[in-house]
């Protein structure tokens, strides 16, 4: 009978980020003006509990079980998504979208979270079963069709920040099955071609290099043209795109390009943040004493901000540390998929340590003004059930992963 | 095959370093933030949450020579508020307004400050009393944003006594914070109206202090105190000036009831001013706060003026006073000595040409010498020295001796005395041939083209009263000044004029009011007035041997200059003597009176008195050629 202790690597930088997201969603609440965030960590520690009787069990479940149940649980999580999308209510700032699910007026949680866990064990459950990747585009739809179905569910919530999650983990994954490089890029080619429309002379160079790529590349013909096609199609769509998306997306988007168009309303966000972070300096201004918390003007401190109160309340010295942590903590999750015993297990895990991923570098960039703002959580910090029992539930299935491949001594590898 | 274990190991291996570039990148991006850019993002953080709040500074004491307060302040209350949008902040007016008596024209103003500076508070209202501070302070929960401020207020504990000298002190205007009148002045300052207020501004203003509270992102106060260091205010400067608040008291007391005029008291031997009171006087206090507009309109508009500081801001024909300078000019140019006559002896007039100049006295002075003429004040006389001395040395040595300037008496708005330059004057005035050289007998007994402040009729009388012919400048503050002007008379001609002088009140026109212990001398004068009554005039100095205090006084339409000599040799005894020197009773006024003599019509022009077109009494164009 193999070892059934938990990977222990994975278990300390869980453990630790655990406690350390704790103590600012503590601190996160400590203000000089009353704010809901107050006592939110109490909760949060309700949470916890609860997720790691969630980790626990799933920790129990063999990944073959998991396996079976895939199909099972992928169709879940979509029939949520379009529960969500028909009955779904919003909450808090982000009050016009419809991403809570609930019942007789009890806001049970977020099924898009859900989804985006079950989105993994699927597409690990299509890939994992090939011998060898795609390597024609077509080969790639079904793939894009696995993660189509709950980005554009997602999507029309809407919540752009966890489509481009869904995104990020079906790129991830791909390149982990070794999906080559060029086939990625001409998958992504039409999104590019998106961003890139706003310029006239940006999107202009694209088009003349995709074209290039295309012809060097010789993929098959119809897949050629039809890249071709896609790529000038949502340049020329681009701005009737633009148009359909809500304007506090829009705002968004555009602060996100410069904070200082509208410094008190889209753009306060981002500067609040960076002068809170800014302000923190080296050390930082010590714990509970962020005065850009304090007072309130960090937005949305004990959710989407979190991050911000790190960098203000523990200085650069804080942020190298939980960055550190985080990176750890991912690699460790990227080690466990390497050594998975069978591929399903080995893309499941890869998929959520790009989940982690994926969330890290939207959450901390968005606080830094790298990324656009988005109400995408950070893992551990964030207030929020539904997030956080995803995570355990993701951390179980690794740890059960890990578990079993030491038990197979597949370790010296 | 995807799942071999080298594709994957080298699949992961690529993850890795994604993941750390990733962190770099991040790590990066934050090091230029937090480390390099922490200077900048701190001085942000600490602007987002402070509000610098102005402690206004004491204003610098005003004490009289003796160090009595003139000037003082006194705790007051002022409100503030601090919002976050104009929306709130009429929101949080509608609230409060009231309590602290906000009007629509108030409330627009307060609207306009606003938005030249949102970040900080705005004033709502100065000096609150106390008990509105206490009703604020009870609904403070409600009121978001609410700054108290303890703030210095101005007091006068003397009010209207000592009013023009002090002037008052009120909140800066939008007009002058653009036009950078007040360096360092900053909105919701206290500036100097008028007076020594004015004047010495930047001495007495003070440094504000600042103070800091910490405020939410909605801009609410949370902390009021102890967030940041406070600098304190810094008093202004504490002023000593020359005046004398308990002779001035009694110069206010003594000046009659309902009358306007003005009053100056120096030291000739310094220039040092002893006492300035213009009639009627207003109170300053009225202005502390934010004047009430009504009162304002109504101070404004008064037909006697009251805040004009007679003293320096209205002018005079100089009447008889005058003739002392016609007769320190002819003496200075050798053309008369105290003994001297006149060809003509005074039988009531002087005929001079078609026109008859009459002397005060119908029953004329008959033959006298120039003390004698001094000390009766006999116009014909005068005439015919001024006639003697002729137009052209009359207005050069007069002007000489600064009749036409300010003295440069450190109050604002010292208006210059009027006194002509030159023919010059009358060329472009009634035009070349449009006038005669009779304006000479006029302008000799200080009457026509000819007004004179008080100020400079005092500082004139300091000259014939320091044996040197000098005066210092007149001032309120600080050190004396000498004058450029100068008599330049021997000490023994000073003397002689300042015998005649003390025989005026001996003998001549002011005899009532010799007080038996001092030696006054003084003139009396009667400036005409055209509009009503006649202004009367007194000007002497005590004592006659070695004078040490000079008053010049009028008081219009008092008729007659004999009317006002009582108060000022009241005033002198009182400044040399002390409360015990006083004679007892009422002064009353004997004989004989001084009165103007009938106003001459010298222009052909002049249609008021004499037929258009009539002949005129001399050529005008040979009047220059005559004075040659």
């Amino acid at each position: 009978m193999p070892t059934r202790a938990p990977d222990r690597p994975l278990l300390l930088a869980t453990l630790v980020l655990v406690a350390a997201g704790l103590a600012t969603l503590y601190s996160s609440g400590q203000t000089d003006v009353p704010t809901v965030a107050a006592r939110l960590w109490e909760r949060q520690l309700i949470f916890l509990g609860l997720g790691t009787v969630a980790a626990i069990v799933m920790y129990r479940f063999s990944p073959r079980l998991l396996e079976w149940a895939t199909p099972l649980i992928y169709v879940t999580g979509i029939a949520l998504l379009v529960i969500t999308l028909l009955t779904g209510t919003g909450a808090g700032t982000a009050a016009g979208v419809k991403s809570w699910i609930t019942l007789g007026g009890l806001r049970l949680g977020q099924p898009t979270e859900l989804a985006k866990l079950a989105t993994i064990l699927m597409l690990a459950r299509h890939l994992g079963a090939k011998r060898d990747p795609p390597n024609t585009l077509l080969g790639l739809m079904p793939a894009c069709g696995i993660v189509g179905v709950p980005f554009v569910l997602v999507g029309l919530q809407p919540d752009l920040g966890s489509a481009i999650v869904f995104l990020g983990i079906l790129f991830l994954m791909l390149f982990w099955v070794g999906v080559s490089g060029w086939l990625l890029l001409l998958l992504a080619s039409p999104l590019i071609s998106l961003l890139l429309a706003f310029s006239t002379v940006s999107w202009g160079i694209w088009i003349v290099m995709i074209t290039a790529v295309l012809i060097w590349l010789r993929p098959y013909a119809l897949e050629g043209i039809g890249t071709w096609l896609a790529n000038v199609g949502t340049g020329v769509m681009a701005l009737s795109l633009w148009n359909r998306l809500a304007p506090y997306q829009q705002h968004r988007l555009l602060s996100f390009l410069n904070p200082e168009i509208d410094p008190r309303a889209t753009g306060w966000h981002i500067i609040q943040s960076k002068v809170a972070i800014g302000s923190g300096g080296l050390f930082g201004k010590g714990f509970t004493e962020g005065t850009q918390k304090r007072l309130a003007f960090i937005p949305e401190q004990a959710t989407d901000f979190i991050y911000s109160v790190v960098g203000e309340e523990f200085g650069f010295v804080g942020v190298l540390a939980t960055l550190v942590l985080f990176g750890w903590f991912i690699t460790t999750l990227v080690s466990i998929a390497r050594r998975a015993n069978d591929p399903y297990a080995c893309m499941v895990v890869f998929g959520i340590a790009s989940l982690f991923f994926v969330h890290v570098l939207e959450n901390i960039g968005m606080t830094i003004g790298l990324m656009p703002i988005t109400g995408i959580p950070l893992p551990f910090f964030s207030y929020g059930g539904s997030f956080l029992l995803t995570c355990f539930l993701a951390l179980g299935i690794a740890f059960r992963v890990a578990t079993d491949s030491r038990s197979a001594g597949y370790d010296a590898v | 095959m995807w799942h071999h274990p080298h594709a994957v190991r080298r699949r992961a291996l690529t993850a890795r370093v994604l993941v750390w570039s990733v962190v770099g990148i991040l790590l990066v991006s934050f090091f230029r933030t937090q480390v390099l850019s922490s200077t900048r993002y701190s001085l942000r953080s600490e602007l987002n949450r402070l509000r610098a709040l102005p402690v206004p500074a004491p204003r610098g004491l005003v004490l009289d020579r003796n160090g009595a307060v003139l000037a003082e302040n006194v705790p007051g209350y002022s409100v503030g508020l601090l919002a976050a949008s104009p929306e709130s902040l009429v929101a949080v007016l509608d609230r409060i307004g009231p309590l602290v008596n906000v009007d629509d024209e108030a409330r627009e103003s307060i609207l306009r400050r606003y938005r030249r500076d949102p970040y900080d508070p705005v004033t709502v209202r100065r000096d609150v009393p106390f008990e509105t501070v206490s009703a604020l302070e009870e609904r403070r929960v409600t009121i978001p944003g609410l700054v108290i401020q303890t703030e210095p207020k101005r007091r006068y504990p003397q009010g209207e006594r000592v009013a023009h000298a002090l002037g008052y002190v009120s909140e800066i205007t939008e007009e002058e914070l653009q036009s950078g009148t007040f360096a360092g002045a900053r909105l919701g300052t206290l500036v100097g109206r008028d007076g020594l207020e004015r004047q010495y501004d930047d001495r007495l203003r003070g440094k504000d202090g600042v103070r800091f509270i910490e405020v939410d992102a909605l801009g609410r106060t949370v902390r009021d105190r102890g967030v940041a260091p406070t600098l304190e205010p810094e008093q202004g400067e504490t002023i000593r000036t020359t005046l004398d608040l308990d002779l001035q008291r009694f110069v206010v007391e003594s000046f009659p009831e309902g009358r306007r005029g003005a009053v100056v008291v120096l030291d000739p031997r310094n220039g040092e001013i002893l006492a300035l009171h213009s009639a009627p006087t207003y109170d300053p206090n009225l202005f502390i706060g934010g004047v009430d507009p009504e009162v304002w309109e109504t101070l404004r508009t008064a037909p006697d003026h009251p805040l004009i500081n007679r003293v320096i801001q209205a002018a005079y024909p100089p009447a008889s006073p005058w003739k002392l300078l016609m007769a320190s000019i002819a003496m200075q140019r050798g053309i008369v000595t105290m003994d001297s006559k006149m060809t003509i002896p005074c039988r009531g007039g002087l005929q001079y040409y078609s026109r008859f100049f009459r002397c005060w006295r119908v029953a004329g002075h008959g033959d006298l010498t120039l003390a004698e003429a001094i000390t009766h004040s006999c116009d014909v006389y005068f005439y015919q020295l001024g006639l003697k001395l002729g137009l052209t040395t009359i207005l050069q040595d007069a002007g000489a001796l600064g009749m036409h300037e300010r003295l440069g008496i450190d109050l604002p708005n010292e208006r210059s005395s009027f006194f002509p330059t030159s023919t010059e004057y009358f060329n472009r005035r009634y035009g070349p041939r449009g006038w005669t050289n009779a304006v000479t007998l006029n302008l000799a007994i200080g009457q026509g083209e000819n007004t004179q402040t008080p100020l400079n009729v005092a500082h004139f009388y300091a000259m014939l009263a320091n044996p040197d012919g000098r005066a210092p400048v007149p001032h309120l503050v600080g050190e004396s000044q000498a004058s450029q002007r100068s008599l330049r008379l021997t000490p023994e001609q000073l003397h002689d004029l300042r015998e005649a002088l003390v025989s005026v009140v001996e003998e001549g026109t002011a005899t009532a009011s010799r007080i038996a212990a001092l030696r006054i001398a003084g003139k009396t004068g009667t400036a005409q007035n055209a509009q009503g009554l006649d202004h009367g005039w007194f000007v002497a100095f005590a004592p006659a041997e070695q004078p040490r205090v000079v008053v010049a006084a009028i008081v219009e339409f008092s008729e007659h200059g004999s009317r006002v000599a009582p108060m000022v040799t009241r005033i002198i005894a009182r400044h040399l003597l002390g409360q015990g020197g006083l004679p007892e009773g009422r002064i009353r006024l004997l004989v004989p009176e001084d009165s103007a003599p009938e106003p001459v019509p010298i222009l052909p022009g002049d249609t008021t008195r004499q037929t258009r077109g009539a002949p005129a009494p001399a050529p005008a164009a040979d009047a220059d050629a005559r004075t040659r």
